[in-house]
This record gives structure tokens, sequence and C-alpha cells, in this order.
């Protein structure tokens, strides 16, 4: 077993009444591509919310590699290493391509009022730098051919890669990738599988909130399921589907006659 | 007909330093502003009371009404940080009712609805008005050209493509890395800057200020010069403000040539014609004359 790349430590959010997150723990392991499942509403897009900043848990701890960023901002928490997608592809529709995984793109001088007017070399040396990785990026996504394109213009499979692609810009350690193949054909989930697969191999660790099974069963190791905002069982996906809990939490209990 | 000619392209450059400002902080980075008008006053006052009370030498004082208009444009993208749309544009369309308002009771530092006269003018009296016009017009198309050039510059670096995220979608921009207040407050602040050099500029350039120069109805024309311009777009909010211009004086002698009506009838039917021509703008172009582009290409097109 690897180290704990990030542990959530009792995560608790409410929604008024609504107890989302109920004092979830959960560890995610280097170098795996770690699946969290669970029927609607055991609280998954919550904990991605609250890991990735956008929301702020009520109690609770999340660690990245040991480091605390509970209720850190969205950017402190990508600039530590640890970049979300978004399940519905949000892309900004108006940039192209190439300029959405332009924008993920980190430590740009150009950014600032007088770096962008005063600095055109550094911020030139950087763009180039950037774009170099942008068209990489592309190319092993399949994206090359779209580049110039809006992003408002792709097939819904190619915002799904986008998404992908624009998290991988910003060079993380953690991806945490929500629904990555929800609405995709068959044929580009698998080939979506392989180049998480590919990460993987390559030292990414992957966090995946998933509804699809078959994706789910030839990708991860381990599958975490959650449950009334509770971790509820983890495993290889063959002993979580056997797991009479899990059965229980997806289709409800066996009536007794 | 000359004077008049030459005035009307100071008061295009006036709006022109408007419209830029405001297609940072709209165009640019989203955030309704119906506060234009406060902004300009800000400019306006403080460079009017600098140079007549404490005698401030002109151009320090123009900058120093493009820095106090500054500053209350970065307090108020604080204060309206998680507002958007609709209740941006409320806040904001109040901000600058407060400010006008200030100006009419505040007496013993702008003098109230009296204003404040004898604002100083660069060779004023050492040159003839007409002279003194060709200068202003000089001074204004400078600070706009500028100005331009700063901000198409500013809007086609990264800063700007972080503006247009921010615009489009917060989160996406926060995640991307981007601290999204920072680039708020800064573009409101640049916004602003520009919108108060425009005000300190008329204020010297009318040579008499009062509350009631600052009326919203100005707000709406900057808004609505952007909008055919092309929001996002510098050079669209240059030739807006250009075209609103010339739309609300052109009229004037449009209505005039109409044989038969009345007095009041012509005043009517130039707000009529001003409406229909910016109507059948937005019809029929509602990207604006010159749409946003970005220039961020992979493959640069084939010239054809």
């Amino acid at each position: 077993m690897t180290a704990p790349i990030l542990e959530l430590r009792g995560l608790t959010r409410r929604f008024g009444g609504v107890v989302a997150l109920d004092g979830l723990d959960l560890v995610v392991r280097r170098g795996t591509v770690t699946a969290l499942i669970g029927p609607n509403g055991a609280g998954k897009s919550t904990a991605f919310q609250c890991i990735s900043g956008v929301i702020r848990p009520d109690a609770g701890k999340v660690l990245l590699d040991g480091q605390d960023i509970t209720g850190a901002r969205p950017d402190r928490i990508t600039a530590a290493g640890l970049v979300r997608s978004f399940q519905i592809a949000r892309g900004i529709p108006r940039l192209t391509v190439l300029e959405n995984l332009l924008l993920y793109g980190q430590h740009q001088p150009g950014e600032a009022v007088l770096g962008a007017i005063f600095s055109p070399a550094a911020t030139r040396r950087r763009e180039g730098a950037l774009r170099e990785r942008a068209v990489a990026v592309a190319a092993r996504l399949n994206l090359a051919r779209v580049l110039d394109n809006q992003a408002a213009a792709l097939s819904g499979g190619q915002k799904k890669l986008l998404e992908i692609g624009r998290a991988l810009m910003a060079e993380p350690r953690l991806l945490l990738l929500d629904e990555p193949v929800a609405g995709v054909n068959p044929t580009l989930a698998a080939e979506i599988a392989g180049h998480i697969a590919h990460l993987r191999d390559e030292g990414m660790t992957v966090l995946v909130v998933e509804h699809h099974m078959d994706f789910v069963a030839s990708l991860c190791d381990p599958v975490i399921v959650m449950a009334e905002g509770r971790h509820l069982a983890e495993g290889d996906f063959r002993a979580i589907a056997g797991d009479a809990r899990v059965q229980e939490a997806y289709m409800g209990r066996r009536a007794h006659a | 007909m000359e004077a008049y000619l030459v005035a009307m392209l100071v008061f295009a450059g006036f709006y022109a330093l408007m419209a830029l400002g405001l297609n940072v902080i709209w165009g640019l980075a989203g955030m309704v502003n119906l506060g234009l008008v406060g902004f300009f006053a800000v400019g306006a006052y403080a460079s009017a009371l600098l140079t007549t009370k404490l005698m401030w030498p002109m151009p320090l004082g123009w900058a120093a009404g493009a820095a106090l208009a500054a500053a209350a444009g970065a307090a108020m993208a604080v204060i309206v940080a998680r507002l958007r749309g609709d209740y941006l544009a409320i806040v904001t369309l109040g901000f600058a009712e407060v400010i006008r308002l200030v100006a009419s009771n505040e007496i013993w530092l702008t003098n109230g609805t009296d204003g404040i006269s004898g604002i100083p003018g660069p060779w004023r009296g050492a040159v003839t008005p007409q002279e003194f016009n060709l200068v202003f017009l000089a001074i204004v198309w400078t600070a706009v050209a500028i100005g331009f050039l700063l901000l198409a510059r500013l809007s086609h670096s990264p800063f700007g493509r972080v503006l247009r995220a921010v615009r489009e979608d917060e989160d996406v921009a926060a995640v991307a890395g981007k601290p999204v207040l920072w680039f708020k407050v800064r573009a409101f602040c640049l916004g602003a800057a520009i919108v108060g050099l425009s005000g300190a500029l008329y204020a010297h350039y009318n040579a008499y200020i009062a509350p009631d120069g600052f009326a919203p109805l100005l707000t709406i024309y900057v808004v609505l010069a952007l909008t055919a311009g092309g929001v996002g777009s510098m050079r669209g909010a240059v030739l807006g403000a250009v075209l609103v211009l010339v739309l609300l004086e052109g009229t004037r002698f449009l209505a005039a040539a109409v044989p038969g009506v009345s007095p009041v009838q012509k005043a009517a039917l130039r707000e009529g014609i001003i409406a229909l021509s910016l109507i059948l703008l937005l019809r029929l172009r509602p990207q604006g004359l010159i749409p946003e582009r970005t220039r961020t290409l992979h493959a640069p097109k084939a010239t054809p």
C-alpha cells in the first residue's frame, strides 16, 4: 500500500436541514485511480465541492499530503496540486480550446496588470512554454484538431476531454474527476478510461466520481462506496459488488415475508 | 459650426474614455456597472477641488482624479464581490446617486448645487476659445489613444484571458488557480481610473461642474456606446462612443430638417430616431459593430 495523498477526516456539511456529508472519512492513496461511488444523494458531489474549496465544510478536515487545506480558496488548492474537473463540462464557451487550456497554466507573469504591460518578454516566454504544454496535452487527448475552435462548438465527448486536459495544464499531483464519462458513448468512454490509466501509469493519482459501473470496474481500484454522507465500504470492484451493505444502499432492503 | 464640431469631438473623447473603462469592468470581467457616472463625478470633483482650492497643477489634479476614482472602484469591487447581474446593477446605480447627493449636499466641500466654477483649463485665456478647443481635443484624444493601447494590450494578455474566464464562470476561473476577487478588484480599479480621468478632463474643459451634470443618463449613453460598438472589444468601445455621439448630435439636424413639425415634436422625433437606430443596430448586429475577438490562435488562419 502506498502512502495517502488525500485524507478526509469527519467531513461534515449541511444544507439547511439536509445533512449532505455526515462525518465522511476517506483516504486516497498515491498512484491509484480511486473511485467514489454511491447512490444519488450519497454526498459524492458535495464531497468534491468541499475538497476543491468551492464550498466550505461545516466540520472536519481535508489533508493533501498531510497539509491542511480545509476551507482554503479554490485557487490555493489548485496551487497546492489538487485540481478538479466539473461534472457538466463547464468550459469557458467563448474562449477557444487552446485558450481554455492556457487558462489553467500557472505562474504566468502576464496575469498581473504591470506584468502584462511592461514585461512582454517574460510573459511571452511563459506563454510559449504553456502553449507547448497545451499542444502536447491536446495531442494526447485527441483535441489537436480543434485547438482553435470555441469550446462551445465541441461535442459532448470532446468537452469531457477538455475538462481533463485543462486540469492537466495545472500540473496536479491529484486529479479529481467528476463523472468523466457521463453521457459519453461507450467507445469514447473506453478511450477516456485509457487516458486515465495512462496518467496513473505516469504516477498521477486520480479520484473519480462515476455512475458508469463498467468504467469503474475496468479502471478503478480501490472503489469507495458512500451512502448517506458517510463512508460505507471499500475494496476492489468485485468485493464491493458482492457486499450486502452496498447492495442494500443501492437497491434498498429486502422485505422479509 | 467648426467650433461646434470640435467641441463634439472633445465630448466623443470623454465618451470613448468612459466606454474603454466600462469595457474593462463589464466587457472583460463581466461586472455590470451602472455607476459609471459616479466614478466620472469622483474624478471631476477631485481634480476640480484640488486645482481650485489647493492650487495643484492640472496634470497632478487629473492623476489624482483617476487615482481617487480607482480607489472608489476598488472599494466597490470588494463590496459587490458576491453580487452578480441585476443586483450588481442596482448597487452600482445606487453608488452613482450617492455621489451625486453628496456633491449636492456637502456644501462646505463641493459648493452644493451651485457647483464649482472657474476650474482652470490648459492655456485657457492665453489662446482664443477656438484654439483652446483644439488644444483640448489633442489632450483628450491623446488620452484615448494611450488608454486604448494599454487596454488593448491588457485585453489580449493572459490578464485579459483570466478576466474573460471570470466573466464566463467564476468557479472555473477559481479552480484554474486564479484568485477571482483580486482579478475583479484590479479590473474595477483600472476601469474606474479611466472613467475618473475622463471626468477630470471634462471638469477642466467645461470650467464648471455641478451635480446636475452627473445624472444617470450619461451612464446609459456609455453602456449603449459599448453595446453598439461591441462588448469586450476595445476598438468597439471607441467606435461605439463616437457613434452614439454622432447619433445624439446628428439627430438635432435631422429632426430640424423635417418640415411642418413644432419644436416639441422635433425634440420627440429626435429621441425617436436615436432609439430606433439603436434598436435596429442591436437587432441586426447583436454582437456589436466590432465583435469581441481573441487572438490566441494555434494555427494562424491562411489569408485568402
